[in-house]
């Protein structure tokens, strides 16, 4: 790009941005930081300004705080025109222009999507309608699964133990209500961290009073002759009786509004280069789209340059900043998206923190603590180097341990540690589930190689 | 045992303005000079640090050869078990997270933040009975009878008892201190005495505390205030005396330097006056530019690790000057300026890690309403000798009397 | 009204917040953090010791009823 047309862009152009949540706003602001005084549009399905989700499965549900208390602070003005409450519905990449739910077209000479996931919803769209079945992602869902478990419900049946369902299933306990996790896999978590710390995990939701019920499925949920729910049937032929479902099967990429367009955009995500620019479908990349946030596909160079999706907080904002400065940079000003996926998670009175790829991992050893005691580090090897690690309430040391995956340090990790004990010596399979097996939940999704393979295939959206 | 700019840092000639020491010395990262410690001296270094699970805090794990009689109480042992300051995990955290639950959250959520009107009322008093405003001690006269007061309230020691643990505790801070002068046998031998006092002091006191127990720290403390885990009496003793020393010879310094700092900066005196919201930001800022605790002389490998390019032996003996890392170019911008505005104030002031200061949100706390009062009550103050003559610690680092006049103070 | 939110990531649980503005933030267990991400008017002076205070720079505080141009040029990092 000419410095003289990237100078016109930042003194009149016109961005967009889809999807009003915290990769849009992060974005928008670091855009405006950037110096850029063109027009900037905001636009959300939602009919909200920007807020944090990650409270709604924790403070908002114990009562500490509620759904409509979420919005999220800004680092500056923004100075945007909002469309909220219209959802975009296609993209012209030849004209520029977004097409919105109202019939209107918005042109840009930038483009930054940002739509991110939204909750998978229960596959039986009828069972899936009765009253007292909820989702939770959304503001909305969060003021009604609140408002639920505020009438005291007998028994809470949440499905799928991934993060979320186990925070709701952490969370109803803290409130005294009656509550059980139905999980395909062997454990709670075991998606992400593999199944010697998805013991850990089953063993705490079990001291703390959760029926947790492994190894089945819901086959179908009942209702009354009102339309409430009244019990849920599962697959090892018992019936559950229970009037509040959550349904926590993990998260779908808000992908469809693409359809046609001919963005690289499908069921995966949207891919894009570590600059995150958008691919298009013939995996030629884009100059004038970028992509940030859940709904993102990016190489990533630490971990062999597989695409990962990450549904994670932090990468969110570091993706949008990452994107939003490369919009306004010439090319060799450009910087790539590298950051170490890292999340938190709090259950049951405990902090659990993860750094690196810990799904990438086949073996685990406890380095630091005592699995028994509930604080430990845990350290992912793969391949003769150290490639993830988890926290729980050990967090201080997560940093040494985020050093390690950036410096391909070797695994099994050799040296002693502080507070090594005899069975943290040796690494042990860190038994995760066959990655062919879906799993719901997954907070990193690995995918197709580099943009130089080939085998780079597209799906298209709705197939 | 040691040798050139490690000396002078030691030395008492340089105790006013130690600064152009550091920046000397981190020059070299990772100073070693044959024989003494490893000294590390830049900020990121220091920062990963104290976050890396391969280093103790035991002086336990330290070679016979490292034991160097400068670097402390290598026989405190005999007198009391080491507080949790000199522990690793598990014993470390079990301690602390025992120690904290009668003063933080999550058990004791409201207990600092309902401290503050006593501290309003204690710097209030002070104030007023500060004198003829031509001769102020500040030392003297406030930011040592402030936190002494609150700790003593705090933990449930009679007030009146300060001169005899005084003595106790100046001669325990002091063997913190790496003093080259002092003769290291008679430096031992009063250190185990003063420990051995200490320890039976707090016992008869906590003996008095289980008979009669308060709202205080000891009292809870001695009634097995965790059930799902234990606290020795030795442990208990140990982490008592640690509380009373830390919480007597840390803050006086935050309170002096911070003052002298504000002396020294008129304008900045002077916002505070006008913006006492500035306080906040303003003490963190005062961590990084002159922290009460300057170095950290107890860190050993457990085996031989790599810092810059050096290789540190397994059971050398560390130091980490915070100070020096406070004061690194690298990371922050004209470092030897003091500004309140600075953003990003990351500071090692008060460590990091798991060893970060226990008793830093009551630290924060008396020194932000300290300078605030002082700030507003007392009418175009000056310094009457600067610099101010230091206390020969090297470590603890702060003035021994702040000699101040004003036109009045104010109600 | 203030917002706030705070950057779980960097919050290593050194709880500085929980002790300095407890109506705001809590503890749970001993390194989890729980905090209300809307604070009343009253508790300003008390947030605003608790990001001042953070050891990890990870409580950003807007101010609804200020100019927000104000509030990000003191956040800028």
């Amino acid at each position: 790009m000419h410095e003289v047309t990237l100078e016109h862009l930042k003194r009149e152009g016109r961005i967009v941005v889809v999807g009003a949540s915290l990769a849009g706003l992060r974005a928008a602001e670091t855009i405006r930081d950037k110096g850029f005084t063109g027009s900037l549009t905001m636009i959300g399905d939602e009919p909200y300004e920007p807020y944090d989700r990650p409270p709604l499965s924790k403070g908002v549900l114990l009562g500490k705080s509620t759904a409509e208390r979420t919005a999220l602070p800004r680092r500056r003005a923004i100075d945007a025109e909002w469309r909220l409450g219209t959802a975009a519905t296609g993209l012209d990449m030849a004209a520029r222009r977004v097409k919105l739910a109202d019939g209107e077209e918005v042109p840009y000479d930038r483009l930054l999507i940002a739509t991110g996931v939204r909750a998978r919803p229960w596959p039986n769209a009828a069972e899936g309608e009765l009253d007292g079945v909820f989702v939770l992602r959304t503001r909305d869902d969060g003021t009604a699964l609140a408002r639920r478990l505020d009438a005291g419900p007998r028994r809470v049946l949440v499905i799928g133990a991934g993060f979320t369902g186990s925070e709701i299933a952490s969370a109803c306990r803290e409130r005294g209500l009656e509550v059980t996790v139905a999980e395909r896999g062997d454990a709670p978590l075991v998606g992400a961290l593999g199944g010697v710390i998805g013991a850990v995990a089953a063993e705490l939701q079990r001291e703390n009073g959760v029926d947790l019920r492994t190894g089945v499925m819901v086959t179908g949920l009942e209702g009354d002759s009102t339309g409430r729910v009244r019990a849920a049937h599962l697959s090892d032929g018992t019936t559950l009786e229970c009037d509040v479902v959550v349904v926590s099967l993990g998260a779908q990429r808000n992908t469809e509004w693409l359809a046609g367009s001919g963005l690289g955009a499908g069921p995966r995500g949207i891919a894009c280069d570590a600059g995150c620019r958008a691919f298009d479908i013939r995996g030629i990349v884009t100059d004038d789209i970028y992509v940030a946030g859940d709904v993102a596909r990016s190489p990533h160079p630490l971990f062999g340059y597989q695409f990962l999706s990450l549904e994670h907080w932090g990468n969110a904002v570091s993706q949008a900043e990452t994107a939003a400065h490369n919009m306004l940079s010439v090319s060799t000003d450009r910087r790539p998206h590298i950051w170490v996926p890292a999340f938190w998670s709090s259950q049951f009175g405990v902090n659990i923190k993860s750094v690196g790829v810990p799904s990438m991992g086949t073996e685990i050893m406890i380095t630091q603590g005592s699995r028994a005691e509930r604080r430990f580090t845990g350290v992912y090897g793969y391949q003769g180097r150290v490639i993830g690690a988890v926290t729980f309430d050990n967090s201080r040391w997560l940093q040494f341990y985020q050093q390690q995956i950036e410096t391909t340090a070797p695994f099994p990790v050799p040296f002693p540690t502080v507070d090594r004990r005899p069975d943290g010596h040796r690494p042990v399979p860190a038994d995760f589930p066959d990655p062919s097996v879906p799993t719901h939940g997954p907070t990193i999704t690995l995918s197709g190689y580099s943009p130089a393979d080939r085998r780079m295939t597209f799906t298209p959206a709705g197939h | 045992m040691t040798h050139g700019i490690l000396s002078d840092i030691l030395d008492y000639a340089n105790r006013a303005n130690p600064y152009p020491l550091y920046e000397e010395l981190r020059k070299t990262p990772v100073f070693h000079d044959g024989s003494g410690p490893y000294v590390v001296s830049t900020y990121y270094e220091i920062q990963s640090l104290l976050h890396d699970p391969r280093l103790s805090s035991d002086s336990r794990n330290l070679a016979a050869t490292a034991k160097d009689p400068l670097a402390g109480e290598a026989e405190e042992e005999a007198a009391l078990p080491p507080s949790f300051l000199k522990l690793d995990p598990p014993e470390h955290d079990r301690l602390r997270r025992m120690t904290n639950r009668p003063f933080g959250p999550p058990h004791s959520p409201h207990r600092v933040d309902g401290m503050r009107g006593d501290l309003r009322a204690i710097v209030t008093g002070l104030i007023d009975d500060l004198g003829d405003p031509g001769q102020i001690d500040l030392v003297d006269q406030f930011a040592y009878p402030f936190p002494v007061t609150m700790i003593c309230r705090l933990l449930g020691v009679p007030r009146e008892d300060e001169p005899r643990f005084h003595v106790w505790a100046d001669t325990l801070a002091a063997s913190l201190d790496p003093d080259p002068d002092a003769d290291p046998a008679e430096r031992q031998r009063k250190t185990h005495d003063s420990r051995m006092e200490l320890g039976m002091y707090l016992a008869g006191l906590i003996e008095e505390r289980r008979k009669n127990p308060g709202d205080d720290m000891l009292s809870q403390l001695a009634a097995g205030h965790g059930q799902d885990e234990s606290m020795s009496t030795m442990e208990l003793l140990s982490t008592a005396a640690l509380l009373l020393i830390a919480g007597h010879e840390t803050t006086v310094n935050l309170i002096t330097n911070g003052m002298l700092t504000l002396l020294r900066n008129p304008d900045v005196l002077e916002r505070l006056r006008r913006e006492p919201t500035i306080a906040a930001p303003l003490v963190e800022e005062l961590l990084r530019f002159e922290p009460p605790v300057q170095l950290l002389p107890q860190r050993t490998p457990l085996v031989d690790i790599e810092v810059r390019g050096v290789t540190i032996p397994k059971g050398s003996s560390m130091w980490l000057i915070l100070a020096s890392g406070n004061r690194d170019p690298q990371r922050f911008e004209n470092p030897d300026r003091f500004d309140p505005d600075r953003r990003d104030v990351q500071h090692l002031g008060l460590g990091s890690g798991i060893h970060s200061c226990f008793g830093a949100p009551l630290a924060r706390l008396e020194a932000q309403l300290a300078l605030t009062e002082l700030a507003r009550r007392l009418h175009n103050p000056r310094l009457l000798e600067d610099p101010p003559p230091y206390r020969q610690n090297a470590v603890l680092r702060g003035p021994r009397h702040l000699r101040i006049a004003c036109d009045e103070v104010r109600a | 009204m203030l917002r706030l939110v705070v950057d779980l990531n960097r919050c290593q649980g050194y709880a500085q917040c929980a002790f300095l503005a407890p109506d705001v933030f809590a503890m749970h267990g001993d390194e989890g953090l729980l905090y209300d991400p809307q604070a009343e008017e009253a508790q300003r002076e008390r947030l605003a010791q608790a990001a001042a205070a953070c050891p990890v720079q990870a409580i950003l505080v807007d101010d609804l009823d200020r100019d927000l141009a104000g509030v990000a040029e003191a956040r800028d990092a």
